[in-house]
């Protein structure tokens, strides 16, 4: 079986095996790749020997340039509060009103807020803040909760429905799904809270709605429809609508009485991150 | 199945075996399901009854009609075939699978089903990994390996008809598995997803394919064991090892599809890309070199370029590439040592690598021509050409420098698919080519100029997919370690993922393409499948020796 033959091709003799036809030329291991081979064990060790590496029995080998990724971290970290420096002492004393009046101080936290912001708010409300149908715009200028400096700073520590004890609660009715109210009722309803928003209503169903307004919805809302923040119950006479502005989606509303949930930040941030991120959207919001 | 009538004659041992076995696999999944309160250990349950009951009834009946016998003197080709039909059919599921969520990342709002929880991406990208990885890599390497063992060795498959209980034993492995992911069954592995009433399920079957390998070499005639079957065998043993280890997990209860790792913390973490990083090398490396090795030689007709570098580069490879895992948790809570020797031996493994790499194209030498002509061997030169520049992009990326620029980016990705479009793809779509033809009795494939168009096609669309990978990688990379002034980070994170809105579509249409290849290759397929057959000396099987003949 074993018959070394030359190959006609290369003139390289192959070793004599064969299998299905198959056979093997006996060329040597090319000699670049037998070095760059040696190379990388090279490599290898000369790394072992200047960098951590190897374990043992009790400890590992250190490596001669003394490096160590911890130590790394904390250069680092230490690096960046140095940075931060003066500002950061100023931040952990200030008030927020005391925040905005300090112009290098506000550009300092809205740094602060922005960064924060991005990886934890704009999930829910958009990278520019802007929100989406369930999920408040914090650029305009209406706000559920008030949108004082004091007022945002509250939102963000205890949340909205949020597991916080202090958490800022709201509850809206569902007064269809429950069968608080009729269909019929509820529809006249829908029209009365078009009109309120200062659009084309229709006249009747308005008449007819006005006492279950006053009965139902005025004690949160208002005789007039402008809210209450101290309640979190929203003006129903602007533009602006947390579940959209449509009949459909009024009418909706009123049927189910959706609320979203927010978490309490208290314990995710420290207290300077919440100064900072209260100063952030304030100053990029309608603030009041 | 044999052909051969001998309905006179009681049935063979080792069918009744079979039957015996699965017989009792139907009781034991009968009283399981029975006795479960977990709702998806019942799904699963009744999976399984399914399963073994449409075995036993096919069994019985090719049993009393005779069917089911293994002539030593035939090659066992019926399970080879149902292995190629199985390969191109999840590779069409796992590439579907694998386009549909790339367009979910490239059009969040247009491909999300949040009334379909199932449709979600957390549950189809499992279903995409292990689709390739394992339904169609895994048939690939298990259809072709029954087959170049076989003749690698002139000897049948052992086990009688054993080896088609590791066939459809693996397509039940596979589609438990996947519709595990789609119902939530998960123990947040990666690439070890299944749960592990499934696991033991597979290591049964791999404990069979061991065996049936081992037996055929055991029976080989001849003298030496051949380069490919040494592949083979180190990808069986391996994966055998890292699934059972990386597996081991305490059940909740006997009844329960849920369990409990039996490692914690950072050591969980290293087992797990211990097992990670090491199916890359054994499974989707030297598993898919083997085919390689067998494939190549014989569709160039030349003959394998270096004995020597085949075994040296050979133990290299296995010795040096299951230390290489902890590259996988660079600058992570696992101790800084193990990161240098999980670096440190991704380095050493380059030239190892290579050594694939420069047998596997020297052997062209000499059938150089063909690279214009043959569009087939033309496919593997570029999958091996893709295997050279991904275990080069490896050991550059396992520098942990590298990593943390490259670390948990698109890059990581792009890394992936250069191996598994170009390397793994493209050398099984290649055997795909030749096995077709030879196992059905035809000269040559349907339509060359159908194979042309796949390989361009899929090319291109490789170079598309991995090209927007490294520029979106290193793009997100790069704003992710980017500070302000005061030192707070630039960039949010949901900031960086519409930076690379355009690489994401660029990726999708790649990955179509590649889709669409595999299509055309199907087409091309079955039409060769369904021509007149030519006459059986077409398998150019020239030994000299009383050759075995290839039926079944």
């Amino acid at each position: 079986m074993s018959k070394r033959e030359t190959d006609e091709v290369t003139g390289v003799e192959t070793t004599g095996h064969e299998w299905d036809g198959i056979r093997e030329l006996d060329n040597p291991l090319p000699r670049w790749w037998l070095y760059v081979f040696y190379a990388g064990i090279a490599v290898a060790a000369v790394y072992w020997v200047l960098m951590p590496a190897w374990p043992g029995v009790s400890g590992y080998t250190k490596g001669m340039l003394g490096q160590s990724d911890r130590a790394d971290v904390v250069r680092e970290l230490q690096g960046l509060k140095q940075l931060r420096g003066a500002q950061a002492a100023k931040l952990q004393k200030a008030s927020l009103e005391e925040i905005e009046a300090d112009p290098e101080l506000q550009a300092y936290a809205q740094a602060i807020g922005q960064s924060v912001f991005g990886d934890n708010c704009a999930t829910c409300h958009g990278t520019g803040g802007v929100g989406t149908k369930g999920y408040a715009n914090l650029r305009d200028d209406v706000w559920l909760w008030g949108g004082s400096l004091s007022d945002i700073h509250r939102t963000i520590e205890v949340g909205i429905r949020s597991d916080h004890p202090q958490t800022r609660f709201s509850q809206m009715p569902a007064f269809g799904r429950d069968q608080m109210l009729t269909s019929a009722q509820i529809s006249d309803l829908t029209e009365y809270v078009v009109m309120l928003s200062r659009r084309k209503a229709d006249a009747a169903a308005v008449a007819r709605a006005a006492p279950t307004y006053a009965e139902q919805c005025a004690a949160c809302h208002g005789v007039e429809g402008l809210g209450d923040q101290t309640k979190g119950a929203p003006n129903l006479t602007d533009q602006e609508w947390l579940y959209g502005s449509s009949r459909d989606d009024i009418r909706g509303q009123i049927w189910a009485g959706k609320g979203g949930v927010m978490p309490s930040w208290k314990t995710r941030f420290d207290p300077e991150t919440l100064k900072a991120l209260a100063v952030y959207i304030h100053a990029n919001a309608g603030g009041q | 199945m044999s052909t051969q009538s001998a309905t006179s004659k009681a049935a063979p041992l080792d069918a009744v075996l079979l039957f015996v076995t699965t017989g009792l696999l139907a009781f034991g999944a009968l009283l399981a399901t029975a006795l479960s309160d977990d709702r998806l250990f019942r799904f699963q349950g009744w999976m399984f009854l399914g399963a073994f009951v449409i075995a036993l009834l096919v069994m019985t009946v090719a049993i009393t009609s005779g069917r089911l016998r293994s002539p030593e003197n035939a090659y066992a080709d019926g399970v080879v075939r149902a292995g190629v039909i199985a390969t191109m059919f999840w590779a069409i599921v796992g590439l579907l699978a694998g386009v549909v969520i790339a367009a979910q990342l490239s059009w969040p709002a247009v491909f999300y089903f949040p009334e379909h929880g199932w449709l979600n991406f957390g549950r189809l990208r499992p279903l995409h990994t292990s689709g390739v990885v394992f339904a169609f890599g895994g048939n690939a390497l298990i259809a072709t390996s029954f087959y170049v063992v076989q003749r690698t060795c002139r000897a049948r498959l052992a086990g009688g008809v054993w080896p088609w209980f590791v066939f459809w034993g693996y397509q039940l492995f596979i589609v438990l598995a996947a519709t595990g992911y789609l119902a939530g069954i998960t123990q947040s592995r990666e690439y070890a997803e299944p749960e592990w009433v499934v696991d033991l399920w597979l290591t049964a079957v791999w404990v069979a394919y061991l065996f049936i390998f081992l037996g055929t070499l055991w029976k080989r005639k001849e003298p030496h064991i051949y380069v490919a079957n040494w592949f083979y065998l180190a990808f069986i043993v391996t994966i055998a090892l890292l699934h059972i280890v990386n597996n081991l997990a305490v059940p909740i209860n006997g009844l329960s599809s849920r369990s409990v790792s039996l490692f914690a913390g950072v050591q969980d973490a290293l087992i797990q890309w211990w097992y990670g990083h090491n199916a890359v090398g054994f499974l989707l490396t030297a598993g898919f070199l083997a085919m390689m090795y067998y494939f190549v030689p014989k569709r160039a007709e030349r003959p394998v370029y270096s004995y020597r570098l085949s075994i040296v580069h050979f133990w290299s490879l296995i010795f040096i590439y299951i230390w290489a895992g902890p590259h996988h948790l660079h600058y992570t809570a696992l101790p800084q040592w193990a990161q240098t020797l999980g670096m440190t031996f991704s380095i050493m493994l380059w030239m190892p690598s290579w050594g694939g790499m420069i047998n596997g194209l020297m052997t062209l030498s000499g059938a150089w021509d063909k690279l214009r002509t043959d569009p087939v061997i033309r496919m593997m030169a570029v999958s091996i050409a893709f295997y050279g520049m991904s275990t080069f992009e490896g050991p550059l990326m396992s520098i942990r420098e590298v990593n943390s620029l490259s670390h948990y980016t698109d890059w990581t990705i792009g890394h992936v698919h250069s191996g598994a479009l170009g390397w793994v793809g493209f050398i099984s779509f290649g055997a795909m080519y030749c096995l077709v033809p030879w196992l059905w009795k035809k000269e040559k494939l349907y339509s060359n100029r159908l194979a042309e168009w796949h390989f361009w096609i899929a090319t291109l669309g490789i170079l598309l997919y991995i090209c927007a990978m490294w520029v979106s990688g290193v793009m997100e990379g790069l704003m992710w370690r980017e500070y302000t002034p005061q030192g707070f980070l630039a960039n949010s994170f949901v900031e960086t993922v519409a930076a690379k809105h355009i690489e994401n579509v660029i990726r999708t249409i790649g990955g179509l393409m590649y889709l669409s290849g595999a299509v055309i290759m199907s087409y091309n397929l079955w039409r060769t499948v369904r021509m007149p057959s030519s006459a059986p000396s077409a398998q150019s099987l020239t030994a000299p020796a009383p050759a075995l003949i290839a039926a079944e």
